[in-house]
């Protein structure tokens, strides 16, 4: 890989800029296809619209052209984040289960005495509001937001900051119950059925979970299967 | 087609791996799973990184073909040129080794430019 490919594509991914790196096979010539912009002498514009659906999918592969020739598009999303609002049991669970999945956690509580360093010690630990916490770490298409503190104070702000962004996935732990009283207070707070749709709740598959761990794990089930599928079992 | 993913957490990042490898003057060659046929164990954009002295990181499969690519891609890293690299993994074979992938991959090695 010549080296300004190699450093502009480091620096896209350190802007958290989606890009594509196309490898024309087996010749190896390499360009960049971003969104809204190509490098110049880069792909044909068969290639470049590959490119950018390959972008939008996050999905990897080779294209073939219509004369037998080959490239591969190497996808290069920015990274999957995590927030989980509650640094609750679940979360001590979820959070490292989460990271070996490849997402970067962060756990937000403004209650002290729940984000301590011995329940959690290698995670990111915002003590913020989450709807404040969340406005500012802009969240992406790549982000997920997970309610798991059952108080409506904390979790209902926490909710209408996910809704308004492109966060694939919004999940809320709590009852059938609880879920409902959810869904009555934040449609009076100006959310219609389209965007109460988003909200997973109760949260996770119903694989029959219990305690921290196999509640994570349902989570984690429901999480991939929208991330990968855009829909769960 | 598989997904390819860049990770972040928990997870060593090849190219960020392969950037310090490089700052550090070591010279390196990335090697990419850009196809995948049948069952294989890890996906397309799966990468393997892989200095001079054939140290590495990350990788391409579930063990069976990584030695063959390390002994490539020392050969890249000596030669600048790219490789295309077929895999099939016999079931047979995949027994011998005690994997269970069975599937064939394509393999594109590269060097980084110093």
């Amino acid at each position: 890989m010549r080296r300004d490919v190699f450093e502009r594509l480091m620096a896209a991914r350190a802007d958290k800029r989606p890009v594509a790196l196309v490898t024309d096979l087996p010749a190896g010539y390499q360009s960049l296809v971003f969104a809204d912009e190509v490098d110049a002498n880069g792909p044909a514009a068969d290639v470049v619209a590959a490119a950018r659906a390959a972008l939008q999918s996050g999905i990897s592969g080779i294209f073939e052209r219509s004369d037998g020739t080959r490239a591969f598009l190497h996808v290069f999303n920015p990274p999957l984040r995590l927030f989980l609002v509650g640094a609750v049991h679940i979360t001590q669970a979820l959070a490292p289960m989460a990271s070996m999945l490849g997402y970067g956690v962060t756990v937000i509580d403004p209650r002290r005495a729940f984000t301590t360093p011995a329940r959690f010690s290698d995670v990111r630990v915002m003590e913020r509001w989450p709807d404040a916490a969340l406005a500012d770490e802009r969240l992406d298409a790549r982000s997920a937001v997970v309610t798991l503190t059952h108080d409506p104070k904390l979790d209902d702000p926490a909710l209408a900051s996910a809704l308004r962004s492109e966060a694939f996935y919004i999940g809320c732990l709590g009852s059938r119950r609880t879920h409902a009283r959810r869904l009555e207070r934040l449609r009076a707070a100006g959310f219609d059925d389209a965007a109460l749709a988003r909200l997973h709740g109760p949260v996770g598959l119903d694989i029959g979970a219990r305690s921290p761990g196999e509640i994570a794990t349902s989570i984690l089930a429901q999480m991939t299967a929208i991330l990968r599928r855009g829909a769960a079992p | 087609m598989a997904e390819a993913e860049t990770l972040s957490g928990g997870v060593e990042d090849v190219l960020e791996t392969a950037a310090r490898w490089r700052a550090q003057g070591r010279r390196v060659a990335i090697a990419t799973v850009v196809e995948t046929w049948g069952s294989s164990p890890r996906p397309v954009g799966s990468q393997l990184l892989v200095d001079e002295n054939g140290e590495f990181l990350g990788s391409v499969s579930g063990g069976c073909i990584e030695s063959a690519v390390i002994g490539e891609a020392l050969e890249v890293i000596a030669s600048g040129a790219p490789r295309l690299l077929d895999f099939g993994v016999s079931n047979e074979k995949a027994w011998e080794l005690g994997l269970s992938c069975g599937g064939k991959v394509q393999v594109y090695v590269e060097a980084l430019e110093p």
